[in-house]
């Protein structure tokens, strides 16, 4: 189909479909069966089989006709990690039972990966699923977990053989947040508030039918995940000054009497690396337009994490007086990261997180010293042993 | 705005990438830059008339390819990756530049076919909006020494001077693969080819067009760097393992890695941008300059550091790279001029010196 076909595929759903008078959730799930939710995704599955930058004409044509949104920034780890995991390795069932709810919102998800003894070195992970008829019984405990409050289901990996090596006796599942062994609790940060959880298992039932991939493949289904994880964290398109430089450069228009001479120099090498980012991340997304995410999402991630943080220190910096207050302890669980909105003490302190989060800025470069640059190996003792023979 | 390579692009990139390996490999670099002839005249000839390079930028009519200043770019990517011997920028990229918004076409038709090239005689370190009308004399000009015609830039306008007319002396350069010049111009049988505001104008868009080529030039710099010291490390042995496992190192070139990678994006959007005279090519033209240039240097100073010993010999190539890495990084402008003239550009003025 051509970009000019797919615009008359718009405009027919949009006359068969008022968005000024079709209720909210019947239009988001009419909108996915007509193949317009995201248009690379197969038939059948909100998609069309086409590329995937056609899509930011379809949603430009949605927005400008005022159509309902299903709120990307709600149910980001549904759109960016669980549905591309699922359409690669699900079956057919699975992604029939799962995707159009996750488009519409009407499910949230989240992400139970990390754990307190395995965060960087994620596939030491110790939450165990074992068997049971039809059913895995799973217990371990999770953190780390945005969304897990309000999550219907959670991507999780867990342990099913602790006898061979930890990469290789990992499997991947769904887990429904609803049952009575998942415990949900608040994990506050150093900004006050709390984004994340942690979230304790305790014979938690998943029916083998809700397992993502083969028995002892979690590893490699994860892959999918964490790199487009990676590609949501850094690859979002910005225009020239969106993001944390646009802030500091609007206050050093607007107060001029916060200018100081050795301040412009930094703030103009802070412009040129965040416009040099901008571009990559542009160049990238032609790149993605075409195929899958590769190991390139690291560095736009490792990129934007340093940027976020050295200008969000230096938006304290050009403050001064400013800087020294901060605007609100409470303790919230917010349902997104609310970046600009909130105090330049909170944008230095969350900044923080951004070269923690979809792994720690230390890994991303040995992802792509490895993976990219073809360098070998750091010399490793865990990878010839038992899972259950590791130091822990 | 396309970022990426076109087709013709890389048909492109691969010609002049075999003739550069084949003609140009670093011994033979080395070769020249200890000889007192500035350049391979042999290579210029089979990449300005038998590739075509040298009228890329030029339009059909005028005898050119009829391409534009992206392609060029991706010559220029070229010509830092091996450090060619050639006049690319300052004829087929500035000069070429300036003779099209001058309106002067039959020595344009001369430098497209190769038959001719020209130097713009200004300081190599001229950025735009930063440079005066030549002197008598000026200093530190490149790709001026086998120059056939200059580009002299006088309060009344821009003139041309045949370089029999001109005495060229060499300077011991920093950048042993690209010769600098001191000159004295006798202008007794200059022709004037743009009166003052023409040749401003013509010497600015010359100006931003090497701005911005320049950083194709360090990005192919900081690409041989890159791609040479990490196939080092894979095969250098310390402590009984390839020293590129040591996540020390590895991490450095991760950085580096991603850096390159910006610096394309960069230097393909300045590439673009002057290639139709977009009216962000200042924007990108300095942008480029204040980015691929630090990148270039970085690339260049790993480079030696992660080579060890061999890396500071003279026999090593590397520091054939370092020296025109930094040296581009001084050359069209500094970095801090660049980000000093992007502040104008994007309304983010100095600091004011007035007590309140």
């Amino acid at each position: 189909m051509t970009s000019n076909g797919l615009r008359e595929r718009v405009a027919d759903f949009l006359t068969a479909h008022d968005p000024a008078t079709t209720p909210r959730l019947e239009f988001l799930r009419a909108r996915f069966d007509a193949g317009l939710a995201w248009v690379h995704f197969p038939d059948g599955l909100g998609g069309l089989g086409l590329p995937r930058e056609l899509q930011t004409t379809v949603d430009g044509l949605f927005t400008a006709a005022g159509a309902p949104s299903n709120e990307p920034e709600r149910i980001g780890i549904g759109l960016g990690m669980a549905a591309p995991t699922i359409l690669r390795y699900g079956t057919d069932e699975q992604r029939k039972h799962f995707l159009r709810p996750l488009w519409t919102g009407e499910e949230v998800w989240c992400q139970l990966f990390s754990e307190p003894g395995a965060g960087s070195d994620l596939a030491a992970l110790a939450t165990r699923a074992t068997r049971e008829g039809d059913d895995w019984v799973v217990t371990g405990q999770k953190v780390w977990t945005s969304t897990a409050h309000q999550a219907r289901w959670g991507i999780l990996v867990a342990r099913t053989d602790p006898d061979v090596p930890k990469h290789r006796g990992i499997t991947y599942f769904v887990c429904d947040m609803t049952d009575p062994g998942v415990e949900v609790r608040p994990l506050r940060q150093l900004t006050g508030e709390a984004e994340f959880n942690e979230v304790f298992l305790t014979g938690v039932r998943i029916p083998d039918a809700h397992r993502i991939g083969d028995v002892g493949a979690g590893w490699q289904v994860a892959q999918t995940t964490l790199m487009n994880e990676r590609v949501a964290i850094g690859g979002r398109a910005v225009p020239r000054e969106g993001g944390m430089i646009g802030v500091v450069a609007g206050l050093w228009r607007t107060r001029p009497e916060l200018r100081r001479a050795a301040l412009h120099d930094a703030l103009m090498r802070y412009w040129v690396e965040a416009e040099a980012a901008r571009l990559t991340r542009e160049r990238l997304r032609q790149q993605l337009a075409a195929g899958e995410p590769g190991p390139e999402g690291s560095a736009a991630k490792l990129v934007f994490a340093r940027l976020n943080q050295e200008i969000s220190a230096f938006e304290l910096e050009l403050l001064g007086e400013e800087g020294l207050r901060y605007d609100d302890w409470t303790m919230r669980q917010p349902s997104t990261v609310d970046f600009t909105g909130r105090s330049p003490g909170y944008r230095y302190l969350r900044a923080k997180g951004n070269s923690i989060e979809g792994g720690t800025s230390e890994i991303l470069r040995t992802i792509i010293a490895d993976r990219v640059l073809g360098l070998p190996a750091e010399a490793r003792v865990d990878v010839q042993v038992p899972w259950k023979a590791l130091p822990k | 705005m396309n970022l990426l390579y076109t087709d013709v692009e890389e048909d492109l990139r691969a010609s002049v990438r075999d003739l550069l390996t084949d003609r140009c490999p670093p011994e033979t670099v080395l070769r020249w830059a200890e000889q007192d002839q500035p350049y391979d005249k042999a290579l210029w000839r089979m990449l300005a008339t038998e590739l075509g390079c040298a009228g890329l930028a030029v339009p059909e009519e005028v005898g050119g390819a009829g391409a534009s200043l992206r392609e060029c770019a991706v010559v220029m990517e070229e010509l830092g990756r091996a450090l060619a011997p050639v006049p690319f920028l300052g004829s087929s990229v500035m000069a070429t530049t300036a003779l099209q918004v001058a309106g002067e076409t039959a020595l344009l038709a001369d430098l497209a076919s190769g038959a001719r090239t020209a130097a713009l005689a200004l300081p190599f370190s001229a950025a735009p909006g930063l440079w005066a009308p030549a002197e008598e004399t000026v200093t530190s000009v490149a790709d001026v020494a086998t120059a056939d015609v200059l580009l002299v830039p006088a309060t009344d306008g821009l003139y041309t001077v045949d370089t029999t007319a001109v005495v060229r002396t060499p300077v011991t350069s920093l950048d042993l693969t690209r010769p600098l010049c001191d000159l004295t111009i006798d202008r007794a049988g200059a022709t004037r080819i743009a009166d003052a505001e023409t040749g401003r104008r013509a010497v600015d868009a010359a100006l931003v067009a090497g701005a911005a080529l320049l950083a194709s030039e360090q990005l192919g710099v900081a690409q041989w760097c890159l791609d040479t010291t990490v196939a080092y490390v894979r095969t250098r042995h310390q402590f009984g393992r390839p020293i590129g496992s040591f996540q020390a190192i590895k991490h450095r070139l991760a950085e580096l890695w991603v850096a390159v990678a910006q610096a394309r994006a960069v230097a393909r959007y300045a590439a673009g941008c002057v290639a139709i005279a977009d009216e962000d090519a200042p924007v990108a033209a300095a942008l480029a300059q204040a980015f691929c240039g630090p990148v270039a240097v970085t690339a260049a100073e790993e480079c030696v550091q992660l080579h060890g010993g061999i890396g500071f010999t003279w026999e090593h190539p590397a520091h054939l790279y370092l020296k025109r890495a930094k040296s581009t990084a001084l050359a069209l402008g500094t970095a801090d001029h660049h980000r000093a003239a992007l502040a104008e550009l994007v309304d983010l003025p100095q600091a004011s010196t007035q007590v309140a």
